[in-house]
């Protein structure tokens, strides 16, 4: 383990999963799992399972109350995980980063404390139609409450966002708020979030990002993007379910009234009323999930171990090799651009297949994929399917992966004789 | 290879029976599932309670389709009574197949339409 090697050593994928326990376990009557939907949720390292066990094992305490030691331990700990954040999305200062459950909740935490105070009749809240459901539902309810109005950015056929579009809608003078996300889960585009930021603040608007498909993938910098807000999940990215992050520019996230009230949030309170704890706490209300917190702290480490440039690049040329496959299949249908602006998502058809039906013959042969609409109902409507499949990367994902959806995608052509 | 596909199964998908439109009909009922977007129209064709023809139609995934195509032969020449009476384990005994909770829905799917048919509703109570 000579550090000397360090830099010209290869992104060994294969040796990585080594240390993902459940790669290793068999599925459907013995067959080795292959995992190929990591855009709906990572599988975690050891040490990320080690280090939830840990802190219940040797550090519980509530944090932020106790002036005995396992509570300074524990306060310490959950202190950390909120730096390592920070740095890993170079946000200017930690207390800058929310610790919430994850992007729902982040995005729900603007539109209802930002929404609420800043949206009112005839004001316009601009999304796109590569949205999830949850960058969407969360501003159809504050839009409906505070009378403002929603539009969506349309696509081209390849699924990039028709930028044109946005400006027609800024030069209204109305759009309050930009509300994208930086990497389709449905399709994989990469959207250009630095464009559309500057162009919304030209405008006058705030710009929220739905970070939850790129934070776990690509490098993130929320100061050279210039967000308002940016949003993302600790469970995509290697840390365990339950803890995300909302990343907000300090005046912005100061000037805004709490989320939710309770302990934890408040400075003083009486019968009447309360003042709010300085940020993060402010908007931390109630024991947040603090061993959660501290394993995404440990998924970071590792993240950041590996290098974020070395994941972008080794998941690049994963899709790049998994595109000319299943290109090769007679009757698959891709979605989503071919180019650099695409990550390690590769959302496909083949022949009349539904896709239920191509993700439970994959599934007999140990293969996890995801089908169905992807929580993007307004997407595939555009794009005139009613389901996708989609496989997904990640750093622990190998060639040998692909050859093996390759075939079973061949056996699924046999079955319902897909005609060349 | 695979369990939940086999032949019969496949066979029913690649050559629905009874597939179609029954016009006129007595009974008609159509339903889907928002989340696949599999979807099932059945009409029927009544006798003196009994089911004189059943015909179905839609579009969706095998096991959807499937299950339908082989709901109307179990059915066919039987009574309304027979169809109110049916459960979920009668239909998923005769696909034959194991059935995940996540695919249940889509093997279900027809049963459901089905007895809406016979109860002769319109469209689903609010």
């Amino acid at each position: 383990m000579s550090t000397l090697h360090t830099h010209t050593r290869q992104f060994d994928a294969r040796a990585l999963r080594e240390e993902f326990p459940i790669l290793q376990r068999l599925v459907r009557g013995g067959k080795p799992l292959i995992y190929l939907d990591s855009a709906a949720t990572s599988q975690k390292p050891a040490a990320v399972i080690q280090a939830l066990e840990d802190f219940y094992r040797t550090t519980n305490a509530n944090i932020h109350r106790g002036v005995y030691e396992l509570s300074e331990a524990a306060t310490l700990a959950y202190d950390q995980a909120r730096a390592k954040v920070a740095r890993l999305i170079n946000a200017p200062d930690p207390r800058e980063c929310i610790f919430v459950r994850n992007t729902t909740e982040a995005i729900n935490l603007v539109a209802q404390s930002w929404g609420r105070a800043n949206l009112g009749p005839g004001d316009i809240v601009v999304l796109s139609l590569l949205e999830h459901h949850s960058n969407i539902v969360p501003w159809q309810l504050i839009a409906r409450e505070r009378g403002a109005e929603l539009r969506y950015i349309d696509i081209d056929e390849s699924g990039r966002l028709l930028l044109e579009q946005l400006d027609e809608y800024l030069a209204s003078g109305r759009v309050k708020l930009v509300s994208a996300t930086h990497v389709s889960n449905a399709l994989g585009t990469i959207t250009p979030v630095a464009e559309i930021v500057e162009r919304a603040h030209a405008a006058g608007a705030v710009v929220l990002v739905d970070g939850a498909q790129s934070v776990p993938h690509l490098p993130v910098d929320v100061q050279a993007l210039g967000v308002d807000f940016y949003a993302f999940s600790g469970h995509k990215m290697l840390g365990p379910m339950g803890i995300g992050v909302l990343y907000g520019r300090r005046e912005l996230l100061e000037a805004m009234p709490p989320f939710l009230g309770g302990g934890d949030m408040i400075r003083t309170v009486t019968l009447e009323e309360s003042t709010w704890a300085d940020l993060p706490a402010k908007f931390e209300a109630g024991t947040p999930s603090v061993a959660d917190a501290v394993a995404l702290g440990v998924a970071v480490d590792y993240l950041q171990r590996l290098s974020m440039p070395a994941i972008r690049q080794h998941e690049m040329e994963l899709v790049r090799y998994a595109l000319a496959r299943l290109d090769e299949i007679p009757g698959v249908t891709l979605y989503g651009p071919v180019g650099e602006d695409r990550s390690g998502v590769v959302s496909f058809t083949l022949g009349d297949v539904h896709p239920h039906d191509i993700a439970g013959i994959l599934d007999s042969e140990g293969i996890a994929i995801r089908a169905g609409h992807h929580c993007a109902q307004p997407l595939m409507r555009r794009l005139g399917v009613v389901a996708t499949a989609r496989a997904s990367v990640y750093l622990y994902n190998t060639e040998e992966d692909i050859d093996r959806l390759v075939d079973a995608l061949l056996i699924v052509r046999q079955l319902f004789n897909i005609e060349d | 290879m695979s369990d939940l596909y086999r032949e019969h199964i496949l066979d029913h998908y690649r050559n629905p029976r009874n597939y179609g439109t029954l016009e006129p009909h007595d009974r008609s009922f159509e339903d889907s599932n928002p989340l696949c977007g599999d979807r099932v129209r059945i009409d029927l064709r009544l006798d003196n309670g009994t089911i004189a023809d059943i015909a179905f139609s839609g579009r969706g995934c095998a096991i959807s389709q499937a299950s339908a195509s082989i709901l109307t032969e179990m059915v066919k020449g039987q009574s309304l009574d027979f169809v109110k009476a049916l459960t979920a384990d009668d239909l998923l005994d005769e696909l034959g197949i194991p059935i995940s909770p996540a695919r249940r829905k889509c093997a279900l799917l027809s049963l459901k339409v089905l007895k809406a048919a016979a109860y002769g509703l319109n469209e689903w109570p609010e």
